[in-house]
């Protein structure tokens, strides 16, 4: 027999890799990140250039070529960001010689993917209703419950992200007004500081 | 002392099937072979030897044409890895002191 201790690690090892996804990558994040606080900066110039002061210019949003500009700009960033990390994960699992698609992997990605579409569509039907205020905050918070929800199945360490975006999707739907900066916060401040700290906690 | 050395975790492939069906609600064949890295047929008769024991079951059912074989454990055998695991614990215990 071996050693007890041994035992016990290899049992441990075992469930863990049997139910959690664990080739997230850490540079995925970063780069996610990267991508969104570019289309912030986009969004910005067009909804908010030249009127600097930032806050109340809501209404500007309304005409219609720039509310088209913003849904394709979210849907570049989101399939990219999606694709990153997609093909950076698949060679992180490649690279320690694991399976990337087990059914670990998959209930990864349905428990994140679940909360994430009913909130994407939800928000097309309020942009489609005219509530332009409330989505930035929607999508931070249904991204923040899919984190959530998806963490049981992953690294612990992304619980952290999904309670910091609901506490930014929280304080953006009171203000309204800073959806765009928080917006940015979120999704490419948060990312990149989260991809950070991942890439040197794990990946290195 | 608690807990039961169970002969039947001994080995290290059946230690490993017990472990991921202790925190799966089941597990098919092939996903095994590629999370243990084994041959077939040496993952096949230690899944045979759990199943004697009455510590797994197997459940065979078609996805498409393909057969999938699924395997959950029985009440029994986990309770059976429950008490090798308290021998184990209890082993590193009484090292300790």
């Amino acid at each position: 027999m071996r050693k007890p201790e041994q035992e016990l690690a290899e049992i441990k090892s075992m469930m863990e890799r049997s139910t959690r996804f664990l080739s997230l990558s850490g540079l995925s994040g970063i780069l996610a990140g990267t991508y969104a606080l570019i289309a912030a900066g986009l969004a910005y110039a067009w909804v908010y250039y030249p009127n600097l002061p930032y806050g109340t210019n809501i209404e500007l949003i309304r005409q219609e070529d720039i509310l088209g500009k913003l849904l394709v700009t979210a849907a570049v960033v989101l399939l990219f960001s999606i694709g990153t990390a997609w093909l950076m994960s698949q060679s992180k699992s490649k690279k320690k010689a694991q399976k990337f698609w087990t059914p670990a992997s998959k209930r990864f990605i349905q428990a994140l993917f679940i909360p994430v579409a009913v909130g994407g569509i939800f928000c097309l039907a309020m942009l489609a209703k005219g509530y332009l205020g409330v989505v930035a905050p929607a999508t931070l918070i249904f991204y923040g419950l899919g984190l959530l929800n998806a963490s049981t199945f992953t690294l612990n360490d992304i619980k952290y992200l999904g309670y910091c975006q609901l506490v930014l999707g929280i304080i953006s739907a009171f203000f309204t007004g800073y959806g765009l900066i928080l917006w940015a916060v979120g999704f490419g401040v948060l990312h990149i500081i989260y991809g950070a700290m991942m890439y040197y906690k794990y990946d290195r | 002392m608690k807990g039961n050395y169970d002969k039947a975790f001994e080995n290290v492939v059946r230690l490993r099937v017990m472990s991921i069906l202790m925190v799966n609600e089941e597990y098919d064949f092939n996903s095994f072979k590629e999370m243990l890295d084994v041959t077939d047929g040496n993952l096949a008769s230690h899944l045979k030897n759990l199943e004697k024991q009455e510590y797994i079951q197997v459940s065979k059912s078609f996805v498409g044409r393909k057969p999938l074989t699924n395997y959950s454990a029985t009440a029994s055998g986990k309770e059976a890895f429950q008490a090798h695991l308290e021998f184990l614990e209890n082993l590193i215990k009484e090292n300790k002191s």
